[in-house]
């Protein structure tokens, strides 16, 4: 059957056909339809991990027990699945393990732009990348068959415009590869100094031997034109090269990303006077041209910054674009707000009346960073919220410490939140932590995370304490406080910032938007009465206005 | 020749659901067709945009200032500011329904004057709905994504029983009769 498909979804149907048993991974956009639509297949086990280093932890020890695993994850998620990465790099595989990593040029939902490829040229690993929904698919199952060939985890690479669109894709059955034989092998999954010494020798070989097999890959491909220029490109850049330029221009399109083939483009640079590479992101595929001796064009036209699309293309290699009209007049910006009811609103109302400096992470709570709150002060990483307060407040003593405070929701604190309260707790830090539990991971839409009480496939389980972790961590002081009741957050929150030792504040109330939260009838204003004062226009709630 | 169809919107609106219709009638009626959406922070009330691409074969799923054959706008400002989309001689299908941006709310900014006024003379086609009257007029102000999709409808070549098909398969059993209703009268408006 043919349809429409996410590129997400036709990855989670790859997965599906290559017989993949296991998915663990961490939410983050553009990545996480991949394993939603993944755990709706009954053959597969999916879950979600607390963060991606467990994640990815996780698919290795799968593929090591025989199965093929697969775990995803945004961009600055390969930062924290790094670790694991680049020693089961060594340690290859057993049953065939593909890690997906999703870029967001343009930044449309991420605080950077970093470009991931540069992660498989430092662990040596193969990396695909897709230009849409059938080639998501197909480079998902390809990646199966090379990690299983060259013993290695195969990178898929995504960006958001492959993630988020539809196109059509062909469905065919499921290969059941199976669960292979586990052997102890202490030479190849025991990563001391001397088993990885002899592993590294390997690894060189398998890039050497992937090189080879890159240059009759399928993956890679000419496609000749009787033309003076030739373009270099890979991913949704080559969709932009074939909407901007016609069929009228040779293009080589890149699907095996890393390691790219020599011979091959030797041959196409050859063929054509004037050589463009068209990447979104860094120079990586002009790096290695030029390394090649290859005279190309490309970032000095296209630079680094944010997305390509047909009209940058046709703007620089044609000269000319389509013309528009543009409206007469300001339109006012429309940014994302939290959303009516939000349980978050009240504690950065709170916060932005107290005039605390607030250590900020990252959720939907980082919009309280936005207008009409403004209530925070830094926002850096997952889980940064906690460990560079204590810095902050190390920093910058006692008396600053007691006008300061960090706020992390549950899933963060729980990704990377809980280490960094230890920190505080063990170097007699002082800090104040408010962690914003609204019982689900709400700004990548509601996954479960482990104080949810429920798994990604339905299952109901306890859910994990927070109040527990933060005892277990030494921290004395723990409130809990009802975050729709403004007068208590106020309290605690003067209380807990004025004591000279760590303590935690969690604001608990479920996400407004959870369908099984029972919301109460709106309020409304009595005209009557209302002085047109507008104080309250700014708690930000998109509900009001005047 | 590819079309382009640009759909935008206010976070909640339902533009995801029109593109879904949308794409999947062009899917049956056996075109190449690419969908492009951006979620992620959706929800919380930004402005959201998605496209629908459809010919022989498309590529780039996107579509670019000066492209769209179609803008249709679920909300007045939304129209204004993705006008550029449209080629020359684009038609605009814009809700008149006015939602108040997060600068408007808090006093920082106006929404802008004599909208209408001024889309119609920025040289493009344009077709002014009140939508949010007739989804309640079908049963529920949700439904101003069908009722944009009833007025998307006569601007595109297929049948009216192709739409109704691809709207029942699309929407949810217990919403189909009250997005039909949607849909006619969406249709109704010329
Ligand atoms: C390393 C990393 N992984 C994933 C993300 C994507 N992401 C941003 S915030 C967030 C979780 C937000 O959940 P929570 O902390 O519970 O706050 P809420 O949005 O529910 O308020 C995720 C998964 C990210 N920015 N960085």
């Amino acid at each position: 059957m043919k349809r429409l498909m996410l590129g997400n979804e036709a990855v989670a149907r790859g997965l599906f056909e290559a017989g993949c048993k296991i998915v663990s991974s961490y939410p983050g956009t553009p990545s996480t339809e991949i394993t939603e639509f993944a755990a709706k297949y009954d053959e597969i086990y999916a879950e979600w991990a607390p963060n991606e280093k467990v994640a990815c932890e996780t698919a290795v020890g799968a593929s090591i027990g025989g199965a093929r695993a697969f775990c995803a994850m945004k961009h600055v998620g390969m930062n924290v699945a790094a670790d694991p990465m680049f020693t089961a790099a060594y340690t290859g595989v057993n049953g065939g393990l593909v890690i997906g990593v999703a870029d967001d040029p343009g930044m449309h939902s991420s605080q950077n732009e970093q470009d991931s490829r540069h992660y498989a040229i430092a662990a040596k690993l193969p990396m695909v990348e897709p230009s849409d929904s059938a080639e998501c698919r197909d480079y998902t199952k390809a990646a199966y068959e090379i990690s299983e060939k060259f013993d290695t985890p195969v990178i898929l690479r995504l960006s958001t415009r492959v993630s988020h669109s539809q196109s059509i894709v062909e469905e065919f059955p499921r290969n059941e590869v199976g669960v292979k034989d586990y052997t102890k092998n202490p030479a190849k999954y025991v990563m001391t100094p001397a088993n990885a010494k002899g592993r590294h020798v390997f690894v060189e070989q398998r890039m050497a031997d992937l090189t080879e097999f890159a240059e009759t890959s399928e993956l890679n491909r000419v496609e000749h034109a009787d033309s003076e220029i030739g373009i270099i490109t890979a991913g949704i850049a080559y969709q932009y090269v074939r909407e901007a330029m016609g069929d009228n221009v040779a293009v080589l399109k890149l699907g095996l990303i890393n390691p790219m083939p020599k011979k091959m483009i030797l041959d196409f640079a050859a063929k054509y006077k004037k050589i463009y590479v068209v990447e979104e992101l860094d120079d990586v595929i002009e790096t290695h041209c030029r390394k090649l001796g290859i005279e190309v064009e490309g970032k000095s036209i296209f630079g680094f910054l944010g997305e390509l699309s047909q009209r940058i293309v046709a703007e620089k290699l044609l000269g000319s674009a389509p013309e528009y009209t543009e409206f007469d007049g300001n339109v006012p910006p429309r940014p994302p707000v939290l959303c009516p009811g939000c349980p978050h609103r009240g504690v950065f109302y709170t916060l932005s009346k107290l005039k605390l400096t607030v250590s900020g992470d990252i959720g939907c709570y980082t919009l309280g960073a936005a207008a009409p709150l403004f209530a925070i002060d830094t926002t850096i990483c997952m889980g940064a919220s906690v460990s560079a307060l204590h810095g902050f407040n190390k920093a910058r003593g006692e008396e600053a410490a007691a006008k300061t405070v960090a706020v992390i929701g549950d899933s963060t604190f729980m990704h990377s939140g809980i280490t960094g309260l230890m920190n505080i707790t063990y170097n007699q830090g002082i800090s104040t932590v408010i962690i914003l539990d609204n019982r689900i991971t709400g700004m990548t839409g509601h996954q479960e995370n482990p104080a949810s009480g429920h798994t990604l496939k339905g299952v109901e389980v306890p859910p994990v304490s927070l109040e527990k972790i933060c005892e277990a961590a030494g921290v004395k002081r723990i409130r809990v406080v009802d975050p729709l009741d403004l007068a208590a957050v106020e309290a605690v929150i003067r209380e807990e910032t004025a004591v000279a030792e760590p303590s935690v504040i969690i604001t608990r109330s479920p996400c407004a938007l959870l369908k099984s939260v029972k919301r109460k009838p709106a309020l409304k204003i009595d005209i009557d009465k209302c002085k047109g004062c507008k104080m309250c226009m700014k708690i930000g709630c998109p509900a009001i206005s005047f | 020749m590819t079309k382009s169809i640009t759909i935008v919107g206010v976070g909640g609106q339902g533009t995801l659901l029109a593109s879904r219709i949308l794409g999947n009638l062009l899917v049956s009626e056996g075109f190449d067709v690419k969908v492009s959406e951006v979620h992620g922070m959706s929800q919380r009330g930004g402005s959201v945009v998605t496209y629908v691409k459809y010919g022989e074969k498309v590529s780039s799923p996107v579509v670019e200032k000066g492209e769209a054959d179609v803008v249709l706008a679920f909300e007045l400002c939304e129209g204004a500011r993705w006008v550029s989309m449209l080629k020359k001689e684009g038609t605009l299908v814009v809700n008149t329904q006015q939602i108040d941006p997060m600068p408007v709310i808090t006093g920082a900014m106006e929404y802008p004057e004599n909208v209408q006024e001024k889309l119609r003379s920025a040289g493009v086609n344009v077709i002014e709905i009140d939508a949010l009257k007739y989804a309640e007029e079908a049963g529920s102000s949700k439904a101003v994504n069908v009722v944009m999709i009833g007025a998307l409808s006569n601007f595109m070549e297929f049948p009216e029983e192709m739409w109704i098909d691809t709207i029942k398969k699309t929407v949810p059993e217990k919403f189909v009769q009250m997005n039909l209703k949607a849909f006619e009268l969406g249709r109704s408006i010329k």
